[in-house]
């Protein structure tokens, strides 16, 4: 088999991942102390929902704006496990109700509520941290897609929803913490999470499941599944006159992009310690569209990337100018929309993926194949130029 | 739960309760009206209308911190002064936004919502800079304290009937504005199909711009409304974003009664239920029950049957 000139482009699908998978597995790890590195599994994490968000709405034309709520869904989830570990009646025997979460305690409750018990199994919590948000998400794409609800009315439904979360989290103080949210979590079936060691490990889950939700997303979007998604986003009327099911195919790229979310809030909160509402809300779940539109709303390893540098610039604005942050993000919002609407991957796509192309073909002069960037990841959404 | 009260009391409760509904639902007709212009009629998701509307809050503020330092015998009659100024700083704005940014994403609806977000940050950030991160509030002149006793136990606030009249007086314009004047009819022509109307003379880029303008504006008012009711700090407009939004979308986009009758029925729903449940939870339940009509009826309450 002879190596096309495309894939071995960072910019193709091979060489982006293997220079993807070096920067994250080897190269950061060694370069980085552990409470930089740890902030990098923290971006990681938003990368999930970044890559969920390509396919949703770079390919599939659903913008959401409420996957903060699948994000909060999936690190409530691990959150509650974690959090009902660490008050055993042993550590929690000060409280007037030994053996249930100081927060319940606080607010007068005296036994766990219902919907908390199943959380004691971690094969549970793992199973509701990937079915809660794919029912969920199933629920509001059936009630939506079926009937023809889409583009910006889904958005600000979607944005309402998450708004409807974060008031009920803040509100039900007794069952879910709130505005504090989870913390003090201390051990996973008995590790203790806040080690260097368990750092490093969760790094490294991280990344290798971020590459498992990669590899997948990318499967699907080379996939006929893939085709039929950015046909549905150009001319759904067509798609479904072609006898095929548009709904269906929305739902169930939704519901993925939920579950990605969740995944990613999953790790958050074992690699930072707590959960919060002010990861939920409308204001982190719009933040969250944004590192996929800087990444490139068509490229998944741009998501990625788009997720670690916005996040980057966050911390590195926030620790040194805290004025400019606001100034600086929107501004990224706006360039992001009116001057590169591609993002990253369009900018390399359009002037540096060439010059490499020409510089592979002088070294592999045996391949006749013209050095091409794949055709979807070129293909922009209809009316997206200028 | 009504065992301890008589009936009378029960009488005085439910018209209370209704009155505040009825100022909540003024205030949400103020806010969602310069939205159902701006998304209704030109298919623009306006972010920053919270900071718009915020804008005409802090020009209330400084009209009044003006006149009580330089022009106190003129104080009583400062409000009406700021309200034109508010109205007339926030349509400016709206205009300038509308020619550097907006006019370039017509074609595309989702990414006006994401760089209209990008411009209510930036917004935010600018009114944290200059008036600093504390909530400021305005001093009332007299005749807008106090409140008119109706009977014995039904007390009617002052500054809440005015924002109920101010309320009626917008919409009123605003409806003869679009459906009875000249500018309206070019405004629905537009609308409907941008080349014709472009094609039988109708400046189309004029239009758009003085149509976000006026939306704006309305935006202007509806802050400076808002100053007699709560105080104002440089994050109060994203509070009240989604509701807006909510209202406008329940009430059918293009339909300027849809918006007040969904204006009426969301703020009588929270206020009612808000005396029974606690305030976080009546939110959710009034949000709650406006998601699941809309996915019921997804066009809105009134909708124009339009062919497509």
């Amino acid at each position: 088999m002879t190596i096309k000139p495309a894939s071995l482009l960072p910019g193709g699908n091979l060489m982006g991942y293997a220079l993807l998978a070096l920067l994250l597995l080897l190269v950061l790890p060694l370069a980085l102390d552990l409470f930089r590195l740890n902030l990098i599994g923290k971006y990681l994490t938003y990368a999930f929902v970044a890559v969920g968000l390509v396919l949703c709405w770079g390919y599939g034309g659903i913008l959401s704006l409420g996957q903060g709520v699948f994000f909060g869904l999936g690190g409530y989830a691990m959150a509650m496990f974690l959090k009902l570990e660490a008050s055993d009646p042993e550590s929690t025997k000060i409280q007037s109700t030994p053996g249930i979460p100081d927060f319940m305690d606080w607010n007068q409750l005296t036994e766990l509520p219902w919907f908390w018990q199943p959380f004691h199994s971690f094969s549970f919590t793992l199973l509701a941290i990937v079915l809660v948000p794919a029912i969920i998400a199933m629920v509001i794409g059936l009630a939506m897609f079926t009937r023809r609800v889409g583009g910006v009315y889904f958005a600000i439904i979607t944005q309402a929803l998450a708004a409807i979360l974060t008031i009920l989290i803040i509100g039900q103080q007794g069952y879910t913490g709130g505005v504090n949210g989870m913390t003090d979590l201390r051990t996973l079936m008995g590790f203790d999470i806040r080690t260097d060691g368990a750092k490093y490990l969760f790094y490294y889950l991280c990344v290798l499941l971020l590459f498992g939700c990669l590899g997948l997303a990318h499967y699907i979007s080379k996939s006929k599944l893939g085709r039929l998604l950015v046909a549905m986003r150009d001319k759904e009327d067509r798609v479904r006159f072609s006898g095929y099911d548009v709904a269906a195919f929305k739902i169930f790229v939704f519901c993925m992009a939920g579950v990605f979310s969740a995944i990613g809030g999953a790790m958050f909160t074992l690699q930072v310690g707590f959960m919060s509402p002010t990861l939920v809300g409308i204001v982190p779940s719009i933040e969250m569209v944004i590192f996929c539109a800087v990444g490139g709303r068509l490229s998944l390893i741009g998501a990625v990337y788009g997720a670690l540098l916005v996040n980057f610039a966050k911390t590195s604005f926030s620790e040194s100018f805290p004025e400019l942050w606001l100034f600086a993000m929107g501004g990224l919002f706006i360039a992001v929309v009116m001057a590169f609407p591609n993002g990253l991957a369009g900018l390399y796509n359009s002037y540096v993926a060439p010059h490499l192309a020409r510089l592979i073909a002088r070294w592999l002069p045996a391949t006749t194949e013209p050095a091409a960037v794949p055709a979807i990841e070129a293909k922009q959404p209809q009316g997206a130029q200028p | 739960m009504f065992a301890e009260y008589t009936t009378s009391e029960l009488l005085s409760i439910f018209a209370m309760q209704g009155v505040a509904g009825l100022i909540l639902f003024s205030v949400f007709v103020l806010m969602a009206l310069g939205l159902a212009i701006i998304f209704g009629q030109m298919g623009v998701i306006n972010m920053a209308h919270g900071e718009f509307m915020i804008l005409g809050a802090y020009v209330t503020y400084l009209t009044s911190e003006l006149f009580s330092a330089y022009l106190p015998d003129y104080f009583s009659s400062y409000f009406i002064l700021a309200m034109i100024l508010a109205f007339i700083a926030a349509g400016l704005l709206g205009a300038l936004v509308e020619w550097l940014m907006l006019r370039h994403l017509y074609q595309r609806p989702l990414d006006t919502l994401l760089a209209t977000w990008g411009l209510s940050l930036i917004l935010q950030q600018a009114y944290r800079t200059i008036f600093g991160a504390r909530e400021v509030g305005v001093t009332l002149p007299d005749w807008l304290m106090g409140s008119y006793p109706l009977t014995d136990t039904i007390e009617l606030p002052i500054n809440g009937l005015f924002v109920m009249c101010l309320a009626l007086g917008i919409s009123l314009t605003v409806g003869i504005l679009m459906y009875r004047s000249r500018w309206g009819t070019q405004v629905r022509a537009v609308v409907q199909n941008r080349p014709m109307a472009g094609a039988v003379g109708i400046n189309t880029a004029r239009v758009d711009r003085l149509t976000f303008a006026l939306g704006c504006g309305i935006a202007g008012v509806a802050g400076s409304a808002f100053t007699m009711i709560g105080s104002t700090g440089p994050t109060s407009g994203q509070l009240y974003i989604v509701d807006t939004f909510l209202v406008v979308v329940f009430g059918g986009a293009a339909s300027l009664l849809g918006t007040i009758a969904s204006a009426f029925t969301i703020s009588q729903a929270q206020s009612t239920m808000e005396f029974f449940l606690s305030g976080s939870m009546s939110k959710v339940l009034t949000l709650l029950f406006v998601v699941f009509i809309l996915m019921l009826r997804p066009q809105g309450l009134f909708s124009l049957k339009v062919r497509r």
